[in-house]
């Protein structure tokens, strides 16, 4: 039985928890560079605020109500990320990180002595009560199912952001599937969507109905595990899991706990290394590398460790030699001798998409700064709002240094940066 | 009601530290295991590191607590607030330190008697943490 706690529009929720002025306030969160918006809270899609809107049309943007802009705070991000997954972690004692605001947990047998959904909601309540942030939590015997469940849980304020799908209650299965359109269903998204409506599906539960052989035909046998997954057969590991939209997580448990040094450098390089190869593989670079590590917060007479660092590099790359170097550097600030470490992870973020690879570009052309056809493309790369791009030559010309005009302070990171609190 | 305890489908192999010492019965080992590590303030400040936030004091520091403006106060947001605590409260929109009364009535307390003190209603006070410790760096910053 998995439960997927998602916390609620988590980059918005995240600017405003040291910010008491901002509660009830639409909050907009911008990529890297200011490019567009990828976080809106609640009130700001009420203004009509679409995900990936350009910064400047907001900017430009007759709103009713003044909404607030952020650039986007990663070091924040993490960190409260980390804290949510502490606060998870010691409530359920298998929970593994999706992406940087969706939890898996491993809830079987819960129900022997607690209600799951009376477990959802004191699973709120604590991560509430330490982070100030909200979770809405899914539940189901499988992950998909889990997910649909939690996609619910939010779509549908009665449910009070709890909803699980128990496999003796079928029937309101059945029923939340058929309300769901197809395209929110896990790993299916707006193009498989469109060739299944072609096919006259657009709900979860006619894709659940559907011939696993035909799907697997057809799509792919991601999506025949898909099929199986909505009729209650778990199995999607997360290594399969459809990738997390803008990060890359890559962590495990220890079968053995770590107190070594070396051997934490060892495991933190090989997640270093796969989370490289799944960055390639999505065709992104990534700016933002954190490293996690924590002792088990069950274990008797052991002290409880859990820390996150992050690195912060100036320019996006996806080679895994600057990833694993970015990924020791943050483990060296976190190590602590004498912990039995049970779980490390590495976190990638602040992605931005091939094209915008200056290597290359230097490595195939030749710049001759007469060149037009070069600084045609070279205007193109620049003015897309997606990345800058310069001449080696020059040195890192200043328009480079990442616009992040709006950038909230650094919380819990940075000690110039923690809230204040007046005493008068 | 007969309550059936399950055991766990999948148990994790726990693997616990084995003993050298032998304990006579009746009379604890001098050399009892015990680990010697460097004291560490965050052990002495901190209780639960995942809901412990940092917050400097900021302000007028006429108090009888001996908090200054500059100070460190170490918060814990999971703390469930007790009377006599001192707080962070959210008041118009911004974080305040007072000291939480419970009883007679819920009041925020300024921590400068020169101020008055605040009924909030009950049902909309907002908490951020519980000020658990404070730290006053006696020498300034240079």
């Amino acid at each position: 039985m998995f439960a997927l706690a998602d916390v609620n529009s988590f980059y918005a929720s995240c600017e405003s928890v040291f910010r008491p002025d901002l509660r009830g306030k639409p909050i907009v969160v911008l990529s890297s560079n200011d490019g567009c918006v990828i976080a809106r809270n609640g009130l700001a899609k009420l203004q009509n605020i679409k995900m990936g809107m350009p910064w400047f049309q907001l900017k430009n943007a007759r709103l009713s109500e003044k909404v607030h802009v952020f650039s986007s705070n990663f070091e924040l991000y993490a960190s409260l990320s980390n804290r949510v997954m502490a606060h998870i972690e010691e409530m359920a004692p298998r929970v593994e990180q999706y992406s940087i605001d969706e939890m898996f947990l491993d809830i079987s047998g819960i129900d022997s002595c607690i209600d799951y959904e009376v477990f959802g909601n004191q699973l709120r309540e604590h991560v509430k009560s330490g982070t100030g942030l909200t979770i809405g939590i899914g539940g189901g015997i499988s992950k998909t199912l889990a997910k649909s469940a939690q996609w619910a849980s939010k779509e549908w304020p009665q449910f009070r952001g709890v909803l699980v799908l128990t496999p003796n209650n079928r029937r309101r299965t059945e029923k939340l599937l058929s309300l769901q359109p197809v395209a929110e269903v896990w790993g299916v998204g707006n193009r498989i969507a469109k060739k299944l409506a072609t096919m006259g599906i657009t709900t979860a539960l006619q894709l659940a109905q559907a011939n696993p052989s035909f799907i697997r035909r057809n799509f792919s046998v991601v999506l025949e595990r898909t099929v199986r997954e909505l009729n209650g057969e778990s199995c999607i590991s997360l290594e399969e899991a459809p990738p997390a939209k803008q990060q890359i997580i890559c962590s495990r448990s220890f079968g053995e706990r770590i107190t070594i040094y070396e051997s934490m450098r060892q495991a933190v390089c090989q997640y270093a290394e796969r989370a490289a190869e799944k960055l390639r593989g999505e065709r992104q670079y990534c700016r933002h590398i954190s490293v996690f590590v924590k002792t088990s917060p069950f274990a008797v007479n052991e002290p409880y460790y859990g820390n996150v660092a992050s690195e912060r590099l100036l320019t996006p790359t996806r080679d895994t030699r600057d990833i694993i170097a970015a990924a020791m550097k943050a483990l060296d600030r976190i190590w602590r001798e004498g912990h039995r470490y049970a779980k490390a992870g590495i976190m990638l973020n602040d992605f931005t998409p091939t094209g915008i690879s200056q290597l290359n570009l230097f490595d195939e052309v030749q710049p001759h700064a007469d060149s037009d056809q070069l600084m045609k493309v070279l205007d193109q790369i620049n003015h897309s709002g997606l990345g800058k791009v310069w001449f080696a030559g020059r040195g890192i010309a200043p328009e480079w240094q990442m616009k992040r005009e709006m950038l909230s302070p650094a919380y819990t990171t940075r000690w110039s940066d923690i809230p204040t609190a007046r005493l008068t | 009601m007969l309550t059936f305890i399950t055991p766990a489908p999948a148990p994790e192999t726990q693997t616990s530290p084995l003993f050298t010492e032998c304990c006579p019965a009746g009379f604890p080992s001098p050399a009892a295991d015990y680990t010697e590590a460097e004291l560490d303030l965050n052990d002495y400040c901190i209780r639960r590191r995942s809901s412990t936030y940092f917050v400097r004091a900021l302000g007028d520091s006429m108090n009888d607590l001996g908090l200054h403006s500059g100070d460190l106060m170490i918060v814990d947001k999971a703390e469930r607030a007790i009377h006599g605590d001192i707080v962070i409260a959210e008041i118009d929109g911004e974080f305040t330190v007072k000291r939480l009364l419970l009883t007679p009535r819920v009041a925020l307390q300024p921590m400068n008697p020169a101020y008055p003190t605040l009924y909030p209603d009950p049902e909309h006070l907002q908490v951020f943490g519980v000020v658990m410790s404070f730290i006053h760096k006696t020498r300034s910053a240079g």
